[in-house]
């Protein structure tokens, strides 16, 4: 099956127009020793086939729908309203292109200006572009900005509390730009060492880097943060998990410059792994060096409102070498995903999410603390994700429970920390219930806490 | 098209008012039309070194951002801080109230490998052509 | 009629969405986290009800262009019409509900169309490896230079630049920039392709690698890519290959024969996945052999009949973002490739460049084509004859809005004046080819008999009229105010 519509008629039609007698005539440019290959493919299929073949592949896979899961780690599993699925799948905005025919792709801008005007109201910055590719590589650009706005300066400060994926990012990104990234190591409390981090800003630091809720899990001191790189003249970047701030304090609260994070809570399924949402949020002073697009309001000829891509200047196809980002495509229907979540929820429902993301992950966290041999490793209070140290190894735990209740359990920590092997780290977010929970704690205690 | 006669002018459509060691310098009327409606202007901060043919600030139009060479080698002592709220003063007035920065000259000679407004008038001619 | 902004509608306490009630009890967030720590001014959010959101959107859906209601021949976007058994493919539960960090046993379906989707681009485009990680062709880019940069390090080769034509897209100047390498531009012949002594004049053994693509941003295959290589490989420098005109090679010719030893695709041009109106794309990156050890991680393996993702990868560069890359964008462009199989992706090549032929072969008298005679997938044309007029590329562009057609790509390549870079791709039937050469001929007419005047005028028919955008550059306004 394939969708070009032209029959060998229609080819032969076209290629006299053309003036050709054969299809290969008009490929003469081409060296005779490229055109010599095989495409060893297997043949192409109808539909029903494909459906049959791809159905079989899908069911080979374990998902949020067919079994409980309890990982988290940067991918969260929230409710998605049916309203996000149905408006954001409208084929108008979907088969769209970039919106650079203004004119033609309102629809579009307004959109992305709405999606850019509520970004800045959950975080309270100023200003929000209308998307990255996902949090790691939001997180590289905003060092990015940072070294752009302080063009003298080259080190980026870091905590070992920021996604242990996000800090390897980073590093690929500025390994090539000769930037000393410094990462700043967390106590045994699991939050970012504020003496440490003191002792590494200095006048050389672009950026400190900061998040919160933690790839722990824990509410991280930020202000300090803030205030820790204020004071050396840095900027401070808080990477934040957006679905947490209808009950956390927002990073325009407490002196954050620039904040980033991964959307994907935001009416984004997991989707093993993408496509997410990079959010990029920021105050003004650093509006010059954002990377992405953005969406400014004007008017037309009539006096009528509209929307146009404005400040392309800093971008590739205007500025070339000397943009601020490489970035062309984005992830602007997902940016859609989200904008259509949040007016869902609304001004009301995003607090009220938080709210039950924090019980439902409280509640889970004392009923599995009280299983004998299992205790909460860091006391620090957290959203929806909290680390556990286990009575027997991790890695045999969530062995256990897959194969014997079908239970797909935490994130094993020691792969990227190994002072927390011991430890396993559980989300537990607004789509568990309390049955949920509680044959979740049971299948643990029979499991792991079994006398050998 | 405006070419006056006192100030000194650069091949990449540059001028420069001298006055002493120190030369106030912009772009010039014929730069300002081809850039059309400018947007913005970024300036170099006030005691970075220049050098002479080397790109120092940048003029955006909506489609366009056009690097500014500095005229001449020096420190910059001024720039026009006006420019952010107004930068259509570039349009309107490059010789005047839409000049960019002023440099402290380091090497004077350099003035006069700079064209006159003749000069320039005819270079500009020849690059319609 | 003004539209208003979901944020100007709605009314206090109204919702869309509720969650289950009271389940876990109503104690205050003060009991989990200090005071000092929760939000105290609430997020000003809409307050919509389900049905004023419904009606929003999709009246502002009903504003946009889109493929599936109008013609895109946008130049080296490819804008094919994108198959709805993609959608419903990746929408199932088992690729869509699936969290990342499961277990590689548990994913088996996932992890066995990721190494299929390998085999099968590693067979088009004659490259040995492949990492889905980047986003986007961009993020392919910069991935990409990573990887020429771990390739000379390991080697001790002292590089310091990256040669790019002056007619390629921006993102490969702006990638060459952001991973650290000063660019280096070279420039096009009379054929808009690369220049052999320009080219030749340029390296010397501080280069680390060309950037190219072919055919090249005029449409036209860079003849002398064979010569290129052998340039290059003098002084151990990489040739990269920019993938956003595949299309017109689908089963005509691959770029790891021709030598290149770095490949990004475009799964959101060359293979059928939508664009999103702006993304989410994905941007493959394919490598030769030699190149392969410093591949992003993790790649998935094959061992003993199950399917792993190895991250024992010493020399990797490390990694481009979060997780695996846009799985779901992958799954579609996968069910692409399995509906058309060889012959389908022989069928795409072969029609693509015999409809952007036939294009260029009806719109040769009204426009000026600056490099006459076949071209492949996509052509240049420029409005010069129009322009001394006093009518530019982008009036044709907005005047052919109101005549029902997305306006080709304006003003790119650069090297090209006025320009309008048109690429039908092979999903078009000659009706809309011959409706949109009608469209542009009319629009020739209008120039004589109308005046720029009129032109200036248009769009007339689109939600808005041309807008201001000095005044939203000058004063930019980026969220709305309550006022």
């Amino acid at each position: 099956m394939d969708f070009v519509p032209h029959t060998e008629d229609d080819f032969r039609t076209m290629l006299d127009a053309i003036g050709a007698e054969l299809f290969e005539d008009l490929l003469a440019g081409i060296p005779d020793e490229l055109r010599r290959f095989e495409l060893r493919l297997p043949p192409g299929m109808p539909e029903q086939t494909l459906r049959t073949l791809c159905a079989e592949m899908a069911r080979r896979n374990a998902n949020v729908t067919t079994h409980q899961v309890f990982l988290g780690g940067g991918a969260y599993d929230h409710f998605i309203p049916s309203v996000v699925t149905a408006l954001a799948s409208r084929s108008e905005f979907v088969t769209a292109y970039t919106p650079y025919q203004a004119e033609a792709s309102q629809g579009n801008l307004q959109a992305m200006f709405e999606y850019q005007t509520a970004m800045c109201e959950l975080t309270g910055m100023a200003i929000s572009n209308s998307s990255l590719y996902d949090g790691a590589s939001a997180t590289a650009e905003a060092a990015i900005a940072a070294l752009n706005v302080a063009r003298a300066r080259s080190k980026i400060v870091v905590s070992k509390s920021v996604h242990p994926d996000y800090r390897t990012v980073l590093g690929s990104y500025m390994h090539g730009l000769d930037v000393e990234v410094v990462e700043v190591p967390t106590t045994d409390n699991g939050r970012t060492d504020l003496a440490a981090l003191e002792h590494a800003t200095d006048e050389q630091t672009a950026a400190v880097i900061m998040q919160s809720p933690s790839f722990f899990g824990c509410v991280e001191p930020m202000a300090d943060g803030a205030e820790i790189a204020h004071r050396s003249g840095a900027l401070f970047v808080a990477v934040v998990n957006p679905i947490s701030l209808g009950v956390l304090a927002p990073p325009g609260e407490y002196g954050a410059d620039v904040a980033v994070g991964e959307a994907q809570p935001l009416g984004i399924p997991l989707a093993y792994g993408g496509p997410y949402l990079g959010f990029f949020t920021c105050s003004d002073k650093v509006m010059r060096k954002m990377p992405g697009r953005l969406v400014g309001m004007t008017k037309d000829r009539t006096g009528r409102r509209g929307f146009v891509l404005t400040l392309q200047a800093r971008e590739q196809h205007i500025r070339r070498d000397k943009a601020t980002s490489n970035i062309c495509t984005n992830q602007a229907l997902m940016a859609l995903h989200a904008l259509i979540y949040l007016c869902a929820v609304g001004r009301d429902g995003i607090r009220e999410v938080g709210e039950l993301n924090v019980r439902t992950s409280h509640y889970a966290a004392e009923k599995i603390a009280a299983l004998p041999g299992f205790e909460l490793r860091f006391e620090a209070p957290f959203f929806n994700e909290f680390v556990v140290r286990c009575p027997t190894d991790p890695a045999e735990i969530n062995r256990d429970l897959w194969r014997e209740a079908g239970i797909i359990g935490g994130l094993e920590l020691g792969r990227w920390y190994p002072e927390l092997k011991d430890c396993l780290m559980f989300c537990v977010t607004e789509t568990k219930t309390k049955e949920n929970i509680d044959a979740f704690a049971s299948s643990l205690e029979s499991l792991a806490c079994r006398v050998a | 098209m405006e070419f006056p006669d006192e100030l000194r002018y650069t091949k990449s459509h540059e001028w420069a008012r001298l006055n002493g060691d120190k030369a106030v310098c912009g772009i010039t009327d014929y730069a300002q039309h081809e850039l059309s409606d400018v947007v913005y202007v970024e300036l170099p901060d006030i005691g970075t070194e220049v050098t002479a043919g080397e790109p120092c600030a940048v003029v955006e139009s909506v489609k366009i951002a056009a690097d500014v060479y500095a005229p001449l080698s020096g420190k910059v002592t001024r720039i026009n801080a006006e420019l952010d709220g107004a930068p259509e003063m570039v349009n309107a007035t490059p010789y005047g109230a839409g000049w960019l920065f002023e440099v402290e000259m380091s090497t004077l000679a350099e003035a006069d490998a700079l064209m006159s407004a003749d000069e320039y008038k005819a270079h500009t001619e020849a690059e319609k052509h | 009629m003004q539209s208003r902004l979901i944020f100007e509608q709605g009314r206090r306490g109204r919702r869309a969405t509720r969650l289950p009630d009271g389940t876990m009890g109503d104690a205050a967030m003060s009991k989990y986290i200090p005071p000092k720590n929760l939000r105290t001014t609430p997020a000003a959010l809409p307050e919509v009800s389900e049905i004023e959101m419904v009606r929003h959107f999709v009246n502002l859906a009903r504003k946009n262009f889109s493929i599936d209601t109008h013609f895109y021949p946008l130049g080296s976007c490819t804008m094919k019409y994108n198959p709805k058994v993609n959608e419903s493919i990746a929408g199932l539960p088992g690729f869509v509900a699936v969290h990342p960090w499961q277990p590689d046993e548990t994913v088996q379906g996932l992890l066995e169309l990721l190494w299929d989707m390998e085999q099968a681009l590693v067979e088009i485009t004659g490259m040995a490896r492949f990492t889905f990680q980047p986003a986007a062709g961009a993020h392919g880019e910069l991935t990409g230079l990573m990887l020429v940069r771990a390739y000379h390090d390991k080697k001790g080769n002292a590089k310091t630049s990256v040669v790019v034509p002056d007619s390629s897209h921006g993102t490969n100047p702006a990638s060459t920039t952001i991973s650290g390498y000063e660019c280096v531009s070279v420039k096009s012949n009379a054929r808009g392709e690369v220049d052999l002594d320009a080219l030749a004049g340029a390296l010397d053994d501080g280069v680390a690698a060309v950037m190219m693509t072919n055919p090249n941003t005029l449409g036209l295959f860079e003849s002398r890519i064979l010569e290129i290589r052998e340039l290059a490989a003098k002084h151990d420098t990489l040739l990269y290959y920019d993938g956003a005109n595949l299309n017109a090679l689908l089963g005509v010719a691959r770029p790891g024969d021709m030598g290149f030893d770095i490949v990004h695709l475009n799964l959101h041009k060359t293979f059928s996945t939508p664009h999103g109106g702006g993304g989410p794309g994905s941007g493959p990156v394919g490598v030769s052999e030699r190149v392969a050890p410093f591949l992003p991680v993790p790649l998935v393996e094959k061992k003993g009949g199950r399917y792993v993702f190895d991250y024992g990868r010493p020399d990797t560069i490390g990694m481009v973002r979060s997780f695996f890359g846009n799985m779901g964008v992958v799954v579609r462009a996968y069910a692409y490739i399995k509906a058309l199989g060889a012959e389908g992706l022989k069928r795409v090549g072969k029609a693509a460049v015999i409809n952007a032929n036939y294009l260029r072969a009806r719109l040769e008298k009204v426009l000026t084509i600056p490099h006459p005679g076949p071209c492949m997938h996509e052509f240049v044309a420029s409005a010069v004859k129009q322009k001394a007029k006093g009518v530019s590329a982008m009036d044709i562009a907005k005047a052919l809005l109101d005549e029902g057609f997305h306006a080709p790509t304006t003003y790119f390549p650069l090297i090209v004046p006025e320009a309008l870079m048109i690429e039908p791709t092979e999903t078009e039937t000659q009706e809309t080819l011959d409706a949109f050469a009608d469209a542009i001929e009319k629009i020739d007419r209008l120039v004589d008999e109308k005046g720029p005047e009129w032109f200036a005028e248009a769009p007339r028919t689109t939600p808005v009229t041309r807008l201001d955008e000095v005044g939203a550059a000058r004063h930019p306004v980026l969220r709305w105010q309550k006022s």
